[in-house]
């Protein structure tokens, strides 16, 4: 099979006042299509700046990143806009809806920069409401529903657009241990029935369970990728 | 695109309401500010070239000079060197329309128990064509008329409603310093000249009536001044050479000797009043675009707010697929609805004004569509304008960075 996602010798690095400082160093990764791997690691250990590489927000300082085989450096901003648009779903730990839009805009939003008639719009974010169990929220605004909510909100607008990759960073970090149970459970569907590769940044062993592979982070350096075992700390 | 853009234009709008409609305010007032400026400096200038196309058109005016007597040296107009015979020679002369001799003067009219004093023009029919002047009623009087110096008369409006009230004057016979002469017209109104005299307060009759009977001139045939048409405008300077080199010449005045006659050429002095009456209206428009331009900037300051409030909302947009130019549209599209909103009911509250400034100042104005055309695209361009920078500051920034931003 192969592999969606090639990190290979990949650094990046900040300038600061005291000099440059290492987020990731010489991190290797590979993952193929339909894996669900999670990422752990402490404060500051790059994991975010993993993800967020992975995501195509932010650019690294060396080595290569290969998604779908082709080298993410060569794109210019629109093809990496593309890229977000259609192949990245991006949930966050702070769910970043708009709250000015009602639940059905904020779910259509990536349909409107794909160039998606609004019938069609429509319809798509009705159904990836109903998906996540909140059609009869659909005009409401984000913050008249709960964190969970608004979460299962935030993963129905990073669908939306059929997405071959669902990157999470802490997507249960705000929550409660019951909803956060519920989210992960909604992770594991799009994973086992509709062949969605995830990955997830979480700092909590349970949450991480749910995985098949883990990833840990510690400054900058990748220390474990393996299966998840029962005793992790 | 630009329809959900638009939606999305409306809801940002509509989150800061108090905002939006201060900024919309800056526009508005400038807007209305160039339209009622325009349709004022427009209303006076259409009033000067009412008053200066009621003068004529292509006229030069020809007044009999001033003698030295003793080394007393009299004014324009106070010696009678001109003459019939020097009107007949101008007129011959190519490139000119029409001349029209005239003596003026002063008399009591009668009719009935009305009476009133006015000026009175002694002319020939050529003058109705010279100053553009039809009749509203009757007819004028004919070349007989003044090769036999009859005793017929055309009224103007003034002198028309002061003497005869509602009556129909045609027909009718006034007495002019006890003679009686018969009234054959009546002259369209002109209303005011450049100078501010009415007018339509005068009496036309045939010059040599005036000459003979009138006024009883010193000399026969002679005559206070002559206004001349020329057939164009550019016929205008060449055809003053000739005039003042005709009339020199028959006046037989020696090469050191000072002309017995001023020619005047009023086309020049009719532009002078339409260029500063020009000026006025542009200077006015001037004025009122700067208060355009603040609203633009107006607009430019409060967009930069808006983008860096919204520092994270644009993360989050480029997150999930937005482009530059997704963003750059968005933003610009917010500023383009500000200005274009603003700019409609600035025009409205222009128009208004304008509406008001006449019915209450009694204040001409003129409102033309291409003022408020104009007004519209330059609120619009302004909008575009202004909101370019922040929009295209907005559009520049790194997704990493514009989430990360608290």
């Amino acid at each position: 099979m192969t592999d969606i996602i090639r990190i290979e010798h990949l650094d990046k690095q900040y300038e600061t006042a005291a000099g440059p400082v290492f987020a990731l160093a010489d991190v290797n990764v590979v993952i193929t299509p339909g894996e669900f791997v999670a990422i752990m690691g402490p404060s500051g250990s790059g994991k975010s700046t993993f993800m967020n590489i992975l995501g195509c927000l932010d650019s690294q300082t060396r080595g290569e990143y290969y998604l779908n085989g082709i080298d993410v450096r060569s794109l210019d901003k629109d093809e990496l806009a593309h890229l977000r648009n259609h192949v990245i779903g991006f949930v966050f730990q702070g769910f970043n809806l708009l709250q000015r839009a009602n639940l059905l805009d904020n779910i259509a939003l990536p349909l409107v920069y794909a160039g998606v008639e609004k019938a069609e719009r429509e319809q798509r974010a009705r159904e990836m409401l109903a998906k996540v169990g909140l059609e009869k929220y659909a005009l409401s605004r984000p913050n008249q529903i709960s964190g969970g909510q608004q979460q299962r909100v935030a993963i129905a607008r990073a669908l939306v657009n059929r997405p071959r990759l669902i990157f999470a960073d802490e997507p249960t970090g705000n929550l409660d241990t019951h909803t956060s149970h519920d989210i992960m459970e909604l992770f594991v569907k799009l994973n086992t029935e509709e062949k969605i590769t995830v990955v997830l940044i979480t700092h909590e062993s349970d949450i991480a369970r749910c995985a098949q592979r883990l990833v840990r982070f510690v400054d900058g350096r990748v220390v474990y990728d393996g299966k998840v075992t029962g005793d992790m700390p | 695109m630009i329809m959900p853009m638009l939606g999305e234009a409306w809801l940002a709008m509509n989150a800061n309401r108090l905002r939006t409609f201060l900024t919309m305010l800056g526009m508005l007032i400038g807007v209305a500010a160039v339209i009622l400026m325009l349709a004022i400096g427009q209303g006076a200038q259409s009033q000067v070239e009412a008053s200066i196309s009621s003068m004529g058109s292509n006229l030069f005016i020809i007044l009999s000079g001033s003698t030295t007597s003793g080394g007393v040296r009299t004014g324009s107009g106070a010696s009678s060197t001109l003459t019939m015979a020097d009107a007949q020679a101008v007129g011959d002369l190519p490139e000119v329309a029409a001349v029209a001799p005239m003596v003026p003067g002063s008399a009591q009219l009668v009719y009935g128990v009305n009476n009133w004093s006015t000026s009175i023009i002694g002319t020939t029919p050529d003058l109705l064509q010279v100053r553009s002047w039809p009749l509203s009623s009757g007819f004028a009087f004919s070349e007989t008329d003044v090769r036999s110096a009859t005793r017929v008369a055309l009224l103007g409006e003034t002198v028309v409603r002061n003497l005869f009230g509602s009556e129909d004057p045609v027909g009718k016979t006034i007495r002019i310093r006890q003679s009686p002469y018969v009234v054959l017209g009546v002259l369209a109104a002109k209303g005011q000249s450049l100078d501010g005299r009415d007018q339509d307060d005068t009496v036309l009759i045939p010059i040599t009536t005036a000459q003979r009977k009138l006024f009883g001139s010193q000399f026969q045939g002679s005559i206070r001044f002559m206004l001349v048409q020329a057939e164009s405008v550019d016929a205008m300077s060449h055809l003053e050479k000739n005039i003042n080199e005709l009339l020199r010449q028959r006046h037989h005045l020696q090469e050191n000797v000072d002309n017995d006659f001023t020619v005047r050429n009023m086309t020049s002095l009719a532009n002078a009043a339409a260029q500063t009456a020009q000026t006025m209206s542009l200077m006015l428009g001037a004025i009122a675009s700067i208060s355009l331009l603040v609203g633009g900037i107006g607009i430019m300051n409060i967009m930069l707010v808006s983008v860096t409030e919204r520092t994270r909302e644009i993360g989050i947009r480029m997150a999930i697929g937005a482009r530059e130019r997704d963003i750059l549209l968005q933003f610009l599209l917010e500023a383009v609805v500000i200005s274009v909103s603003g700019c409609m009911l600035g025009v409205l509250l222009g128009v208004g004004g304008a509406v008001l400034v006449n019915v209450l100042a009694q204040t001409p104005v003129v409102i033309t569509m291409r003022s408020v055309v104009m007004a519209f695209v330059v609120a619009a361009g302004i909008g575009i304008f202004f909101g370019f920078y922040p929009a295209n500051k907005a559009a520049r920034m790194k997704p990493i960075d514009a989430l990360r931003y608290q």
